[in-house]
């Protein structure tokens, strides 16, 4: 670890290039966010199957590989088989669980993101898995730097996807209809807005943005069946540190934790990573925690 | 429940291995799971702090009595006992000391960072040499017949379960569970009432932690191989049941999770075989089915259909019913 941590001070070049990969991959987690703060604001519910459509947008997009088609068309493919299979989720159990206690849906989303894990593990196997885009990397700075040009091409759709999402929702009419009713539902409900349509909408929306990220996940490093916890945590932990409907934070968040976890994986061994990924949620929550508590005690 | 219900009970508990000899593995799982069900729910049920991470407890005491075992030199069962005993003491010690931190959490926030506890765990005892690493470690052998060792290991787990019944049964009726009870309905009201909140919640997650910190040693002596992911800290396993245990069976109540432990066992030895590798698909549906479909599990239906008979029963869901 400390040997780690001199390399780091010695080349600093080695720096440049890990803060960069690391906010590449984190635009993907932003992705995720997005989803996961849609479905978090419009209908309180905390989707711990997110991840898992992190995950099966990237075996969509294998299939499609596998049928010799390019990788790229992947992304659309997979966000529209999300969003159907976001639609069926919805239709057979979400909707049961919408308006009732928070541990029912938690604990029903969980049961989902296992069933859906062990699923992909008995039909794909569970090994790791990644597509080669043949795309090639450029580098910089005496090849010191390197960049993989579909982790470029990953970033930048990834925030052009948050952008649309953003435009969706302030123009057009189902979007300011999602806002209404993550306002007061009640109040939606009364002005003529058919919630139960719109909790569809979100859902299904919520799970294909996981389907392209995912898509994107595939391309740029790998997937494995039980890669959606860690997906659901960090998208969880950016839409926390950022608070709900805050864009630009979520945005901030994504990048420092993408770099912030390319640092721990650097130095403390990749097989670490996962371990500070939950730890640092575990800080956050606490974090937050006292916070919380502070503001309480200045209002007595 | 009168005095005889509970010593036929009794008979039919300490006379089961002798009846089946064949299943006596499968019967002491039997009490280790209604240990883990009831342990759960002191704080999922009793309390309403749902917690996805209560396994690593389970997870410490596997780990330390097998170290203890390993590093002692003493004769088998005393390093066993010993080896339990501490494993207990170690969970006790490290819920205290992340109960304050992490019981100021509430709702989802608490759920979960209790999931992400548990997976730190396995994480970490997967990277950690001196305990085995992610290549698991091995207790050490029982001297003797493997039948004798059933045996053993039946009655340590049947005991076990009696004691977690019998001082879960008597921490109730008191001033903890009316405590307990009053922060699930309500934490603030509680607080305002002059209930030290964060005591009592810090104790219940430390008394789950001691029963199963206190059992992981033995699960581990009986499974005789301890895997950081799949055995000790396996939530996907374990951690999984015990909550869905408790919920079938009905939470918040003393004998929900005992009749959901042991319905969920007996039907997972019985039909588990036939969906062959697809045991875990099918957990992750029956979650989402019984959750979805069955949150008040079988006592809170019983008592539905048959409010009058059920009333001796430990009535806490109508309670809660009443207050809402």
């Amino acid at each position: 670890m400390l040997d780690n941590l001199a390399i780091l001070f010695n080349t600093p070049v080695l720096i440049v290039d890990l803060m960069i990969n690391g906010m590449l991959i984190g635009a993907i987690f932003i992705l995720a966010a997005y989803g996961m703060a849609l479905v978090w604001g419009v209908m309180n519910i905390i989707n711990v199957s997110q991840g898992e459509y992190v995950m099966l947008g990237g075996y969509i997009t294998l299939v499609v590989v596998k049928l010799g088609l390019h990788p790229l068309l992947g992304i659309p493919i997979a966000a529209i088989a999300l969003y159907f299979i976001g639609w069926l989720m919805y239709r057979s159990i979400i909707y049961r669980v919408v308006d009732r206690d928070v541990f029912i849906s938690l604990l029903a989303t969980f049961g989902i993101s296992i069933f859906l894990a062990q699923l992909t593990n008995q039909l794909f196997g569970a090994d790791v898995q990644t597509i080669d885009t043949k795309l090639g990397s450029w580098s910089f700075m005496n090849s010191m730097v390197s960049l993989a040009v579909i982790k470029v091409i990953a970033f930048f759709l990834a925030l052009a996807f948050g952008f649309a999402l953003w435009v969706f929702l302030k123009k057009s009419r189902t979007g300011q209809a999602i806002r209404a009713t993550s306002q007061n539902a009640r109040a939606a409900r009364i002005l003529g807005i058919d919630t139960h349509r719109i909790y569809t909408i979100t859902y299904s929306l919520s799970a294909a943005l996981c389907g392209a990220a995912g898509s994107l996940v595939v391309m740029a490093w790998a997937v494995h069946p039980y890669i959606g916890l860690p997906y659901t945590i960090r998208s969880f932990m950016v839409v926390i540190v950022a608070g709900l409907g805050n864009l630009p934070g979520v945005i901030v968040a994504g990048l420092g934790l993408g770099a912030a976890e390319n640092f721990a994986g650097f130095i403390l061994g990749t097989e670490f990573q996962i371990a500070f990924v939950f730890l640092l949620m575990i800080f956050v929550l606490i974090w937050r925690n006292r916070r919380l508590r502070r503001r309480r005690k200045y209002l007595k | 429940m009168r005095a005889w219900h509970y010593l036929i009970i009794l008979l039919l508990a300490v006379s089961a291995p002798f009846i089946l000899p064949d299943y006596r593995t499968q019967l002491a799982f039997l009490w280790l799971m209604v240990i883990l069900a009831l342990s759960w729910d002191i704080m999922g049920g009793q309390m309403g702090y749902n917690s996805f991470g209560n396994i690593i407890f389970f997870g410490i005491g596997m780990y330390v009595c097998a170290v203890f075992q390993r590093d002692s030199g003493l004769e088998y069962f005393q390093g066993l006992l010993l080896g339990m005993g501490l494993g207990g003491l170690a969970a006790v010690i490290i819920a205290l000391i992340i109960g304050n931190a992490l019981l100021g959490m509430r709702g989802h926030y608490f759920a979960i960072g209790t999931l992400g506890l548990s997976v730190v765990a396995g994480e970490l005892a997967g990277g950690w040499d001196y305990i085995g690493a992610g290549s698991g470690l091995t207790p050490p052998l029982y001297p003797g017949e493997i039948s004798e060792r059933n045996v053993f290991f039946y009655f340590l787990f049947f005991v076990w379960a009696g004691i977690t019944f019998v001082s879960l049964w008597w921490v109730y009726r008191g001033r903890f569970g009316l405590a307990i009870n009053a922060i699930r309905d309500n934490e603030d009201k509680a607080e305002a009432m002059g209930i030290y909140t964060t005591r009592y919640k810090v104790s219940a997650w430390t008394l789950s932690a001691l029963f199963l910190g206190v059992i992981g040693g033995g699960v581990g002596n009986l499974i005789g191989f301890i895997d950081p992911k799949d055995v000790a800290f396996s939530g996907a396993t374990f951690g999984v049941w015990m909550i869905l245990m408790a919920i079938l069976g009905g939470k918040g109540s003393l004998w929900g999770p005992v009749i959901g432990a042991i319905i969920f066992h007996v039907t997972q030895e019985l039909f588990w075989t036939l969906f062959l590798g697809w045991q875990r698909v099918a957990l992750g549906l029956l979650i989402v089915l019984i959750v979805v479909f069955f949150p008040e599990g079988i006592l809170g239906w019983l008592r539905q259909r048959y409010p009058h008979r059920m009333r001796d029963a430990n009535n806490s869901t109508e309670k809660n019913k009443l207050n809402k």
